[in-house]
């Protein structure tokens, strides 16, 4: 299973890069260091069928940092909620595909997202709705470490341990790079853990790019009562393609001809046109 | 008509209508930002503790946790002071509950001059152009207690987002238990040809004094109570523009963008005709008691009657 949960997060990789490198626009780097979590999330831990996308009982997934949209399409077509030919048409005026994730137009987004630090709010929001109907549905958020300077995380924060969610689960994508550099240069978010800590969270850190640690902290935060988890995942910005790793100028920037054959090379894909 | 001596601030109509609405409707949860007491979701989180959430000093939040909610099936109610709402929590109520069309309904108390003496800061003069511009939004501001009472039940059967526009002064109760409202029509009260006043919110009963003291002057209006700002009536504005000799918009809100704004979109595509804008003229609000500024502003009847009389 650890294996097979490899090979899924390196082909959500490969299509990562093909989505950026057909729309030559996106978000790459985010997007590689979350493809692990991703992995797990949807091909292990998450209770969803791809042919009822809405089905109410479901576990849900609010990509908050939702410029790593690549990511989570790349997992929802590997899934089989739409089919995978339809990653190359990504950020396309015809496509569903759009740049950060419309939950009216594409089957399997639970929540619309792209202005950074709203989405821990909305994933309350379903994890108090679960609550009031007695259901046994759990709801996962991924916030990016850049993110969490946000304001709003910090209020929804709050709300997570003040109405005691621990139906809910967070990852925070702790790759340590934002657009202007290290998040400890830029503004300084640390300590993620003990500030998480200090809001009321049950907090595990791990390496968020080892398969068997995601899959260890998941089970642990289902046997939390009474309060939230935040998973601290420690990855690698552009995780798997070794010129985009820990490169903050891969953080919004398409490959070219070049550099797109280099990265599926380093993944073992291939283009299929 | 009712008896005008008898005054309801439309936010205490609308708290008493949730309660009754939330044993109608299960699907309904409240959700308020530390001040259910004057925006009067408190009678409703008496009744249904359980469905009821005070997000504490965090509009943002909880504007997003009402988008969750609503991804869920429950249709929440919004509450906090219509600054805090619509400014504040601008990008929140775009993008998590309008883009992705979520059924939020946000019932703003406390909106323009006429908190009174809190001053500019809480005097939200903005909120009606910030809320139309959002493409799936709908936007209403209520007159009086029953059409108050209405509009909670309406918009609750819409799916969809609406801001609801509601205020802290008491004013007249203006209709009868009876009477029928539509979403999106406009109610034309009176039907003079001398000039037509567009009002909206606490500023219809003033333009309805207007009307009834210019009649024993020979001078007959008539008045347009909008409660619906969007999607706007523009059978009913085309109408009058058509019938009446001027065209005369009232809000207790900022010029730029409101009631007058929408007013003359329609006419400029449809029956070019001028406009006389009374509103707040892009300032800032002042302290003072509610009755005071509407005068102090120019909105108040006084001001309506001077505006028809002297041929603004």
């Amino acid at each position: 299973m650890e294996n097979d949960l490899n090979k899924i997060a390196n082909q959500i990789r490969i299509n990562i890069v093909k989505e950026v490198y057909y729309a030559q626009s996106g978000h790459p780097g985010g997007s590689l260091s979350i493809a692990d979590i991703l992995a797990v999330l949807y091909f292990k831990e998450m209770n969803v069928n791809p042919n009822n996308p809405k089905d109410e009982n479901r576990d849900r997934l609010v990509l908050s940092k939702g410029h790593c949209s690549p990511a989570l399409y790349a997992a929802l077509a590997l899934r089989g909620y739409f089919d995978i030919s339809e990653l190359k048409n990504f950020r396309n005026i015809n496509s569903m595909l759009q740049g950060h994730p419309d939950m009216k137009k594409i089957p399997g987004v639970d929540m619309s997202a792209g202005s950074l630090g709203q989405g821990l709010s909305a994933a309350n929001g379903m994890a108090i709705a679960g609550k009031l109907d007695n259901k046994n549905y759990r709801v996962y958020a991924i916030l990016g470490d850049g993110e969490i300077e946000e304001g709003q995380v910090w209020e929804a924060a709050m709300t997570s341990s003040r109405y005691q969610l621990d139906n809910l689960c967070i990852f925070v994508d702790n790759n340590n790079l934002q657009i202007d550099g290290s998040i400890d240069k830029v503004i300084n978010p640390y300590p993620i853990d003990k500030k998480f800590e200090a809001f009321g969270f049950n907090v595990i850190t791990i390496n968020g790019n080892n398969i068997q640690e995601i899959e260890e902290a998941l089970n642990k935060a289902k046997e939390v009562k009474g309060k939230p988890t935040a998973i601290i995942a420690k990855t690698t910005k552009g995780k798997g393609v070794s010129f985009m790793e820990n490169n903050a100028g891969w953080h919004g920037k398409a490959p070219n001809d070049e550099e797109y054959k280099l990265a599926l090379k380093e993944l073992g894909g291939e283009d299929d046109e | 008509m009712m008896n005008k001596n008898e005054k309801v601030a439309t936010r205490q109509s609308y708290g008493e209508e949730l309660a009754i609405l939330g044993e109608k409707n299960e699907k309904i949860v409240v959700l308020d930002a530390d001040l259910s007491s004057a925006t009067k979701t408190n009678i409703f989180a008496k009744k249904f503790p359980n469905r009821f959430f005070d997000m504490g000093i965090a509009e943002q939040d909880m504007m997003g946790t009402a988008a969750g909610l609503a991804t869920c099936g429950k249709i929440p109610f919004a509450s906090t002071f219509a600054m805090f709402a619509a400014g504040r929590a601008y990008d929140q109520i775009r993008n998590s509950i309008c883009y992705p069309k979520l059924n939020v309904k946000i019932c703003a108390t406390h909106a323009g001059i006429t908190v009174g003496e809190d001053g500019a800061t809480h005097q939200m003069i903005e909120d009606i152009s910030l809320m139309r511009t959002i493409p799936n939004m709908k936007v209403m501001c209520t007159s009086d207690d029953i059409q108050t009472r209405w509009a909670v039940n309406e918009i609750a059967k819409i799916d969809g987002p609406v801001y609801l526009r509601l205020c802290r002064l008491a004013t007249p109760k203006i209709y009868n238990q009876d009477e029928k409202f539509e979403f999106g029509k406009g109610v034309q009260i009176g039907n003079g040809t001398d000039a037509t006043v567009i009002a909206t919110g606490v500023t219809v009963s003033e333009a309805i004094d207007a009307m009834e003291e210019l009649k024993n002057n020979g001078v007959n209006i008539r008045v347009i109570d909008m409660h619906t700002i969007k999607p706007i009536d523009k059978d009913i504005i085309i109408k009058a523009a058509k019938e009446t000799k001027k065209i005369i918009t009232v809000e207790d809100h900022n010029i730029i963008g409101g009631l007058g704004s929408a007013v003359c979109e329609v006419l400029a595509e449809n029956y070019p005709t001028k406009v006389y804008r009374m509103g707040i003229k892009d300032v800032f609000g002042k302290s003072g008691k509610a009755q005071e500024l509407l005068k102090y502003f120019k909105i108040d009847k006084t001001a309506i009657m001077e505006a028809i009389t002297q041929n603004k």
